[in-house]
């Protein structure tokens, strides 16, 4: 149990310290010390012969609430009797340096700190903005001189990222379109179904699946998977200078890192979608001829009525675009990172969302603009 | 001092640690005396660092025994080991300080988990624990990012002074720091070591803070540890031993003439 008495009156005071005033008894040694009445003054002797294990942290709350009242003017000459602890005049010394070394408060909220600040927020979006313009400037540089240097396309750094985003993420990409076009001719069928216009569940699949859900599908899984990981394979190179040592080396980091990462999804996406949109043809076919038992043959007769020239290329037209964004995004934000590993989890998050957000802001303007030139 | 002259603060037995076939430590014995600066060397994989992180309890030896304060460590029950976990600093190479956390967040970190008190009284502790080694209250508000090395290596020091430990483990406290910020570390090591009656265990390479600070020094060499003061490895003949106090840059370091001022710290042992 740990107390504090405080005997005497008028000018003469005596502090009595007994119990635990071990670190472990910090909170409530914080508690006692607040009780003491603040106008004292003349002299107080500390007596520490009853403190049991005195600790560093409890003796400097002590201090700090004696340096409160010479702070506040009073005179209060304090000793410490009864054997006090090693560490005491450490601590005084201390306590007495502290003062110099403090600086002023920071002002609180006034109408110039919210002005500066939107000043300042409108002076980082512009920095921002003018940064993913150079980003985009350096890469297609980057490109521009691979015309002349066929070598800056890094071709062993170019397959190694087409097998990690493109080949590995097949298996994914094939079962989620699958399952989503089984469930689109399904939930179709049964509406369709009243009407008699089993047939047209065909139709739907076809459209659905080539024109939209194929690419848009494995647009965003891929920005899940390969977004993030550029942000994040990126963004630790950035937290270990590792970018930094390219630069030093006189070697680009957009040219190593970025445009590989860049090119690779632009060529595996696609490629991508292509299998994506067979896989949904096909889950469209095997509910049909469970479901709705439309024979294969009569589901791919209807298949290639409902199929005109560009519904096919309307869908895996998006696809590089698409890629150029996710990568671009990952990339970019994975630049970005600095210093800290939270940062690194912001950014990466950060990637995901605006590159799935980019994706689905895109698709909608390629559909206005493929129903305006009638595509 | 709770502990008695007699008893060892460190004691390592017998230690043998293997990594598949590589046998680093072999039968290696070490102890710790109360109140002594302990100076852990020896070359590059001769496993320091392993020997520091079994002593910590945080590798699990293949053979041998680790005793704190004379209890078996790896037979400890859960709460006792989080007590000794408590009653011990630790220093890691890099700093290791969380770098989403301010440095006042850092030094607060164990005390927030162990001793819950208001903000006031852990921003006083906070506080402290700068002002201990030698930090500004205003570096608290930083982040580790923000530090220069020498800073990093002194908010490390005060996170581990935080729990107000009996004894600390160092590893390689000074490397990476120009000499003037290492030598200036060495000085409040040993102002610290004084004051708060310290028990250190470093491992060092830096020649310097091994003749400023160190009372003893262990070498690991071939995967046995050779215990001995400063004056005793200078007349040693084992070749590494030999090699590494009378090199060139044990010379640069200014030995034997810079072996005098420990001479006071043994004493504490």
């Amino acid at each position: 149990m740990t107390a504090l008495e405080l005997e005497g009156e008028g000018d003469d005071w005596r502090l009595r310290l007994s119990g635990d005033w071990s670190l472990a008894s910090i909170a409530q040694i914080e508690v006692e010390l607040g009780r003491l009445p603040a106008g004292l003054h003349g002299t107080l002797v500390c007596d520490w012969s009853r403190a049991e294990t005195p600790g560093i942290g409890p003796a400097w709350a002590l201090l700090k609430r004696f340096a409160e009242f010479a702070f506040a003017g009073q005179h209060l000459d304090i000793r410490h009797s009864g054997d006090p602890p090693h560490f005491l005049q450490l601590l005084q010394k201390l306590e007495a340096d502290l003062p110099a070394a403090r600086t002023t408060p920071r002002a609180g909220q006034t109408f110039e700190g919210i002005v500066g600040r939107l000043g300042r927020w409108s002076v980082l979006q512009g920095t921002q903005a003018r940064g993913v313009v150079e980003f985009f400037g350096r890469i297609a540089a980057v490109l521009g001189r691979a015309f002349s240097r066929p070598q800056a396309l890094r071709p062993s750094s170019l397959t190694r990222h087409i097998y990690e985003t493109g080949i590995t993420a097949i298996p994914i990409v094939a079962l989620i379109a699958f399952l989503i076009s089984v469930i689109v001719a399904y939930l179709g069928a049964q509406q369709l179904n009243r009407f008699g216009a089993d047939i047209f569940v065909v139709d739907l699949v076809t459209i659905a699946v080539l024109r939209e859900m194929g690419v848009l599908l494995t647009a965003i899984i891929v920005a899940g998977r390969s977004g993030s990981a550029f942000a994040a394979e990126i963004g630790v190179m950035q937290l270990n200078e590792e970018t930094d040592a390219l630069r030093a080396m006189g070697m680009s980091p957009i040219e190593l890192l970025v445009v590989p990462r860049v090119l690779a999804l632009v060529i595996a996406l696609p490629l991508l979608t292509v299998i994506a949109d067979a896989m949904g043809l096909a889950g469209g076919g095997l509910l049909c001829l469970i479901n709705l038992h439309i024979p294969l043959v009569q589901y791919t007769y209807r298949m290639r009525e409902a199929l005109s020239a560009t519904t096919f290329w309307a869908g895996l037209i998006k696809a590089p675009v698409f890629a150029m964004l996710i990568a671009m995004v990952g990339t970019y934000r994975g630049m970005q990172v600095r210093d800290s590993a939270r940062e690194l989890g912001r950014l990466t998050t950060v990637a995901v969302v605006q590159s799935i957000f980019f994706v689905i802001l895109a698709d909608a303007l390629f559909a206005v603009l493929f129903v305006q030139i009638g595509f | 001092m709770p502990e008695p002259a007699a008893t060892p603060v460190v004691r390592v037995s017998g230690l043998v640690n293997r990594f598949g076939t590589q046998t680093v430590h072999d039968g290696l014995d070490m102890e710790v005396r109360p109140n002594e600066i302990f100076g852990i060397v020896g070359g590059s994989g001769t496993g320091k660092s392993v020997l520091l992180h079994t002593i910590l309890g945080l590798r699990v030896p293949d053979a041998g025994t680790v005793e704190m304060y004379g209890k078996n460590v790896q037979q400890l029950a859960a709460a006792d080991r989080s007590a000794l976990v408590r009653s011990y600093g630790v220093t890691f190479q890099n700093g290791a300080l969380i770098s989403s956390l301010t440095v006042a967040q850092n030094v607060q970190l164990p005390l927030r988990e162990y001793y819950p008190a208001s903000e006031r009284a852990l921003s006083e502790l906070a506080e402290l624990n700068l002002g201990l080694v030698g930090l500004k209250p205003d570096d608290g508000a930083k982040f580790p990012s923000q530090l220069s090395g020498g800073m990093v290596k002194r908010a490390a020091l005060a996170r581990a002074l935080s729990l107000e430990p009996k004894l600390l483990f160092l590893d390689e406290p000074t490397a990476g720091l120009d000499p003037i910020s290492a030598a200036a570390f060495d000085e409040l090591l040993l102002y610290l070591h004084s004051q708060l009656r310290l028990t250190v265990v470093m491992i060092t390479h830096d020649l310097d803070t091994l003749f400023r600070t160190c009372s003893r020094v262990g070498v690991i060499v071939g995967g046995r540890m050779i215990t001995d003061t400063l004056e005793g490895m200078l007349g040693n003949q084992e070749p590494w031993i030999h090699a590494y106090f009378h090199g060139p840059r044990a010379r640069a370091a200014g030995m034997p003439a810079a072996a005098t001022p420990t001479a006071d710290e043994d004493t504490h042992g």
